[in-house]
């Protein structure tokens, strides 16, 4: 049995000699760890998020390999984008129930998701669909978490005029619906690639990370270790990045992920609507707008990417309360 | 308290003209306007060019054009669209639309939500709990414009085919009645044996309750009929009694029985009145049965359980009034459902077009076409209430005011509804506040798969045309709600939690 040293580092306070002889008596041992070891522990200790942590990277890992990334080619061998004939009127191939209960066995066959009315393999294009929802939630949930957390810092620590200045601003993004800012920027930067798209994506939705860093950082800078650094001269850009962010980090990390979860299904439903991305690019969203018609005679076409956009935005949402409860220190439930 | 409400209204009123510059700027770029004159026929290409341009001011630049806007909006006058039509005629059917949409929604998934909250921290840990939380995050993930589809699929044109023949299959009683007894079962607290029966009993309940409704064609004539009304009021009073004050008093049992019983002598007294209502008169009978019931519970209560009596009866009287509209309303399914030809869950908009009948029957349309959006918004929003609850709740329950309230005796139900919920609704209050802010904006999807021409036409038809003026309309309802919550739910919570210091 083992019990788990203070989060701050056993070795520095006083009282952990007297504690350490104290298990020592008991039989006990003391092990020291580190504030990263015992995230991780305690992350890994989660359930949820360590199913959620396998299923996201079976979805990339699917996503990716398939058709492969820029001129890197995937064991795949279809085209998203090709046309052909329409097999056996686009029925899905895939199956996974074994011959002995009835099923055709563990195969994907020709077309695993189906074809589409134009012939187009289904399974490439989900694909394809998932990379660029994966790769616009990446950049946007980034780009958010980047600027909302420089401004957060910046409001919180300056105090005076530079946070009313930026807390205003952050007021008035949010009074702005996200569909109303991010339909109009995505229908401006339409047709310049789902880089650009994502980016402003981002700019839209920094407001509550802002929120949440500078409500941290409020807290942090009456400390008595920043009080020290500020004593001794410390510029104010070294004592922000130094000593107050590193302890804002759990804080933004878990924000970050869920704001990611949250970027998927704000791109797809954009998109579905037609504010998003635009053809030739597809993404989750857009293919279940494109094919929302097909539900009575192929609801394959229908089904699938609705199936991906879930298990994304699951697994994230279930990796943030992972994050979530291994970064919070007065999370008692996972201890051993 | 004044001068912290005057500065907030201050502040917004600034926050909000800020916001509406980057609003009007954006939407003056979203597309060209002119694009479809433009490709109009020599001849005719320049007059309709020169008419556009007259008529949006396009020769002027942007920020005479959005100070125009303003000192319209400001009279009243939310300007004409491309075609010359007047917005303000637009926004009024569509906010109509809107609002019809979202309070109802609203309303269910705070009650629902709370309610699922507050079960699920009471048992924290079970598999109950576990389930919750499990399905609260599949709801967080769901993509609303796809479980909009689904739904429309499944629930509306599947069950209208169900409906035409009316019988429930037996595995799915058999479903039905599993999760009722798993419910039940991990709802019960106490040893196995009471767990067990709990589970059986309800089980066991549902599934003779479905196998007589679906061998007596319930669902196809349906009704509650006296007797059932009768039941439902009394469990009913017995119910919000034990909720507000706990059985061991009398008074306010008693006076919750009476208002009971005078709600099953009204579902035969006012016959007449219910055959074909108005709206007044509905509105008016509530009132009278608040009014009626506070006075009864002001009598029968006494100095000394007048406090609890009041609300106990008359939570009692709208419920059992409820049951009745409820009863009244099922009793005209048959003829809705035979007048819109066996289809009365709709897909598509607000309401079945030039469709005339009864109150109940039109109130029955209305119904039909907001059951599967309502379903939608609820299934999104259920969970945000219903983790917030639970988090509120199990950090209220961890201090010491209510341990001591156990050690001094108090009954647990005086524990969680005095002392824990009281306490832990009151972050959820300003999350509701922000949550109706949120959600006027966040309707318009929902509204384009169901096909309702509400507040989100008037945004699709002004970034289809280049046209500022809708938009407009679109953020000053839609950024007006934000903007007036997030500031209703900062002096609300001032107001309830005197920890807060207003300086």
């Amino acid at each position: 049995m083992t019990q788990n040293a203070q989060p701050a580092g056993a070795e520095k306070t006083p009282a952990a000699p007297a504690a350490a002889q104290d298990a020592a008596a008991q039989g006990m041992s003391i092990v020291a760890r580190s504030q990263g070891q015992l995230v991780r522990r305690r992350f890994f200790r989660h359930r949820g998020a360590l199913a959620g942590m396998i299923l996201f990277f079976i979805v990339v890992a699917l996503a990716v390999s398939t058709i492969g990334a820029g001129p890197i080619p995937g064991w795949w061998d279809k085209d998203p984008m090709a046309t052909g004939q329409v097999v056996d009127a686009g029925r899905p191939t895939l199956s996974v129930l074994p011959e002995f209960l009835g099923g055709g066995g563990l195969h994907l066959g020709e077309h695993p998701f189906g074809q589409d009315n134009i012939g187009r393999d289904y399974f490439a294009l989900t694909m394809r669909g998932t990379q660029v929802s994966l790769v616009i939630a990446l950049i946007t949930g980034l780009v958010a978490t980047f600027v909302g957390t420089l401004l957060g810092a910046v409001a919180g620590y300056f105090r005076g005029w530079a946070e009313s200045v930026l807390m205003r601003i952050t007021d008035v993004m949010i009074a702005i619906p996200t569909l109303l800012i991010a339909g109009l920027i995505g229908v401006i930067v339409a047709g310049r690639g789902i880089v650009i798209f994502a980016v402003f994506l981002g700019l839209c939705l920094w407001t509550q990370i802002a929120r949440l860093v500078r409500g941290e950082v409020l807290s942090l800078r009456e400390k008595e270790y920043v009080e020290a650094a500020r004593s001794v001269g410390t510029r104010s850009r070294r004592i922000i990045f130094k000593h107050i962010l590193p302890n804002t980090m759990g804080v933004i990390i878990v924000s970050a992920t869920l704001m990611i979860a949250s970027a998927v299904l704000t791109e797809t439903a954009l998109s579905f609507l037609g504010l998003g991305v635009q053809a030739p690019d597809t993404s989750l969203g857009r293919l279940i707008s494109d094919y929302r018609t097909a539900l009575t005679v192929r609801p394959w076409l229908f089904y699938w990417p609705g199936a991906f956009i879930i298990a994304i935005a699951l697994s994230i949402n279930f990796i943030g309360d992972g994050l979530r409860d291994a970064f919070d220190p007065r999370q008692t439930r996972v201890r051993d | 308290m004044l001068v912290f409400i005057a500065r907030r209204l201050f502040v917004s009123i600034w926050v909000f003209l800020a916001s509406s510059v980057i609003v009007f700027f954006l939407s003056t770029q979203v597309r060209d306007p002119l694009a479809e004159a433009r490709a109009l026929p020599d001849g005719a290409r320049e007059n309709a060019i020169a008419e556009i341009t007259e008529r949006m001011h396009l020769d002027d630049p942007i920020l005479v054009r959005y100070f125009r806007w303003l000192g319209d909006a400001l009279a009243g006058d939310l300007g004409t669209n491309r075609q010359g039509q007047s917005v303000n005629t637009m926004l009024e059917s569509a906010f109509s639309a809107t609002v019809q949409l979202i309070v109802g929604a609203t309303v269910l998934s705070i009650v629902v939500g709370i309610s699922i909250g507050v079960i699920s921290a009471l048992r924290q840990y079970t598999a109950l709990d576990q389930t919750v939380t499990f399905v609260a995050f599949i709801c967080f993930s769901l993509p609303l414009f796809w479980v909009g589809t689904l739904l429309k699929q499944f629930l509306a044109i599947d069950f209208n085919d169900w409906l035409a023949d009316p019988e429930i299959s037996p595995l799915f009683i058999g479903g039905i009645s599993l999760l009722t007894g798993l419910f039940c079962g991990s709802v019960v607290l106490g040893d196995r044996r009471s767990r067990l029966v709990a589970f059986a009993s309800s089980a066991a309940a549902m599934a003779v309750l479905l196998a007589v409704l679906s061998a007596t064609e319930w669902f196809a004539d349906p009704g509650l009929g006296p007797v059932v009304v009768a039941i439902t009021a009394v469990a009913g009073a017995i119910g919000f009694t034990t909720l507000v004050s706990g059985l061991e008093w009398q008074p306010p049992l008693r006076a919750a029985l009476i208002a009971a019983a005078i709600g099953i002598v009204a579902y035969f007294a006012l016959d007449p009145v219910l055959d074909n209502p108005q709206l007044p008169t509905i509105i008016g009978l509530a009132l009278l049965t608040a009014a009626v019931c506070f006075g009864l519970g002001w009598y029968v209560g006494g100095d000394l359980y007048r406090r609890n009596a009041i609300p106990a009866t008359v939570l009692t009287g709208l419920f059992a009034g409820a049951v009745i509209f409820t009863d009244r309303m099922l009793q005209s399914f048959a003829d809705y459902s035979e007048s819109v030809g066996g289809r009365p869950v709709s897909t598509v908009g607000a309401e079945t077009p030039n469709y005339e009948g009864t109150f109940w029957e039109s109130g029955l349309d209305s119904f039909g076409h907001l059951a599967l959006p309502t379903l939608a918004l609820v299934l999104i929003s259920l969970a945000t209430y219903t983790r917030y609850t639970r988090a509120s709740m199990l950090e209220v329950m961890n201090q010491d005011y209510v341990r001591t309230g156990r050690a001094k005796g108090l009954s647990e139900r005086a524990v969680v509804t005095r002392h824990v919920l009281r306490n832990g609704l009151i972050p959820i209050t300003t999350l509701i506040a922000y949550d109706i802010g949120t959600i006027v904006g966040g309707a318009v999807v929902t509204e384009q798969v169901f096909g309702w021409s509400a507040m989100g036409s008037l945004l699709f038809t002004g970034i289809e045309q280049g046209d500022p003026m809708p938009i407009m309309a679109f953020f000053v309802v839609s950024g007006g709600a934000i903007v007036v919550f997030n500031m209703i739910a900062d002096i609300a919570y001032a107001f309830l939690d005197p920890r807060i210091r207003l300086s």
